[in-house]
């Protein structure tokens, strides 16, 4: 069998597969946090708690009314995007202009709030999702297994992400976006709603979350805290990529699961760490971030 | 037989605690161009933002076309025809030239078609995909006005838009008013350059810390020269 440095090449590239679909949710979810700060300036603790959302909603939706696992991928974020408005219209404007520890107290509060209840509701041991059988099994590419819905998260995460991007940079709802980060009122005077598109923008941000919660869960255990551990690295995924950058929140999440990847292959104790200690590397050298402007 | 565009009484405005326009009366007529001078920190600024919803608070009476505005959001309000070029311009730095024009959604039928626009300022087709704010200074006025001739809005409100341009580029300035005044367009301008306003303007009014004191029409300029000196020191 070939191998690098002693290292059978074939694991080298299960890691990178497995570093890619961790990578696939970092983008999502970071993706979603860059939107919501970039436009609102709100911290939202609260992502992780919508990510565990949309994976209960997908559970739930199978388990209670046989709702199989393409519905709910489109159901379960809608759903979740909309609980996101109604939160957003409720709470979180209430602290807009204010110090940005209100909004992010206010959302960590509720990312407490949300794992509590349904830690209470459904306990704390875990519950799995069948893989749909269309995406079940994975070709044998001759130099390794390649889980077929693994290649599925990645397909939909660069596709929504790299959609997303789009959306943003080039269409004229992305301008309207744009220009509300920069100059709201003047927006305002136009005649765009900016509350409106302000409850949509938190909406989307969070249902991209609860997408990412759908497709998480045939791989990971269903529970209240799934977002909770994950949300801390896609928080340093943030700041890696610049505060509110859209393309370094994308192609950060990518790039850090795979690093991430790599190091479980080379130097396995660092793997939980190395995120974090390119963080302080970023902070040192380029504290706004690698895509962000300063 | 005129029909009055615009009518603000006794309209009070705030940032925050602090009390910046202290009564404003005054009225538009359609296809009017009217001029508000004062000195700096008069409070023109602020009566422009103020109908437009923009300030802290305000309080007393909008009416735009008849029906009172004081109790609605900005978008409401823009919806009603209003079009605003801002203090230094307001172009977004973070859209292209294009995408500048394109932002301001249409507010009524009969706006101005993009391919009439490009004809009226040609440096705009040219730059269409340059950084707004790459604009020069000329360029970016324009931008200013064109966006908002686009959304069909009739009922402009210009807040210094000769500022800080050159002779040449505010000559073109002032005939691009000239032919939107022909076209039948109302506009309420704020002017620190007389010499501008004065030919363009069918009336004047003067503000004084947060006050009309004085409203003239164009014809009795003459005569309120001794005025404008007092107030302005022209
Ligand atoms: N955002 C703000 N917060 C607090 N006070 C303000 C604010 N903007 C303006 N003011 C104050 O309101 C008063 C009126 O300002 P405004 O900008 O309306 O004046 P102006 O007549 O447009 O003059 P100019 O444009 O020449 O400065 C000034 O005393 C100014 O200091
Ligand atoms: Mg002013």
């Amino acid at each position: 069998m070939t191998s690098v440095f002693g290292i059978p090449v074939a694991v080298i590239l299960g890691q990178l597969m497995l570093g890619l679909v961790n990578g696939s949710f970092y983008a999502m979810l970071s993706l979603g946090l860059a939107v919501i700060f970039g436009l609102m300036g709100v911290v939202n603790f609260a992502h992780g708690a919508f990510y565990t959302l949309g994976a209960f909603a997908a559970l739930l939706a199978l388990q209670l009314f046989g709702i199989n696992y393409w519905v709910a991928l489109i159901v379960a974020p809608l759903a979740v995007g909309a609980l996101g408005m109604a939160v957003e219209r409720l709470l979180l404007r209430r602290v807009y202009g204010l110090d940005p520890l209100y909004g992010l107290l206010l959302t960590f509060g509720l990312a407490l709030i949300c794992e509590g209840s349904l830690n209470q509701v459904f306990g704390a041991t875990g519950q799995s999702y069948p893989v749909p059988p269309a995406l079940a099994g994975g070709f044998n590419l001759g130099f390794m297994f390649l889980p077929l819905y693994r290649a599925w998260v990645i397909a939909v995460s660069v596709v929504v992400c790299f959609s997303t991007w789009y959306v943003i940079e080039r269409t004229r709802l992305g301008a309207t976006l744009r220009a509300a980060r920069e100059n709201t009122p003047l927006l305002q005077s136009f005649g765009v709603n900016v509350p409106l598109l302000m409850a949509a923008t938190f909406g989307g941000g969070v249902a991209l979350a609860a997408l990412a919660g759908v497709l998480a869960s045939p791989i990971v255990l269903v529970n209240s805290y799934m977002g909770s551990s994950l949300v801390i690295v896609v928080f340093a995924v943030v700041v890696i990529g610049g505060m509110g950058s859209i393309l370094g929140s994308i192609v950060g999440g990518l790039a850090l699961g795979v690093i991430e990847g790599f190091t479980k292959v080379l130097y396995p104790e660092a793997s939980n760490v190395v995120v974090f200690l390119i963080m302080a590397l970023v902070l040192i050298l380029r504290p706004a971030g690698l895509f962000g402007r300063d | 037989m005129a029909e009055e565009v615009l009518r603000i009484a006794g309209l009070h405005a705030y940032y925050g605690e602090s009390h910046v326009l202290h009564g404003v009366d005054c009225h538009v007529e359609r296809g009017e161009v009217v001029t508000l001078l004062g000195r700096n920190g008069a409070g023109r600024t602020t009566t422009m933002k103020a109908l437009l919803g923009l300030v802290g608070s305000r309080s007393g009476s909008v009416r735009i076309h008849g029906s009172e505005t004081i109790g609605l959001p900005p978008h409401r309000i823009a919806a009603l025809g209003v079009g605003y070029c801002p203090e230094e311009r307001g172009i977004y730095a973070s859209l292209s030239t294009e995408e500048n024009l394109m932002l301001p959604p249409a507010v009524a039928a009969g706006g101005m078609p993009v391919e009439e626009i490009y004809a009226m300022f040609p440096n705009l087709r040219e730059r269409r995909a340059s950084r707004g704010t790459n604009l020069s200074g000329g360029e970016q006025q324009m931008l200013a006005l064109a966006r908002i001739l686009r959304t069909g809005a009739r009922l402009l409100l210009l807040d210094e838009i000769s500022e800080g341009l050159a002779p040449v580029i505010v000559q073109a300035l002032g005939r691009t008013i000239g032919r939107l005044r022909a076209h039948g367009y109302t506009i309420v301008m704020s002017e620190q350059n007389f010499r501008f306003a004065a030919p363009l303007a069918d009336r004047f009014y003067i503000m004084e810390r947060g006050r009309m004191v004085a409203q003239f029409a164009a014809g009795e300029l003459p005569d309120r020269m001794p005025l404008l000196r007092q107030y302005l020191g022209v």
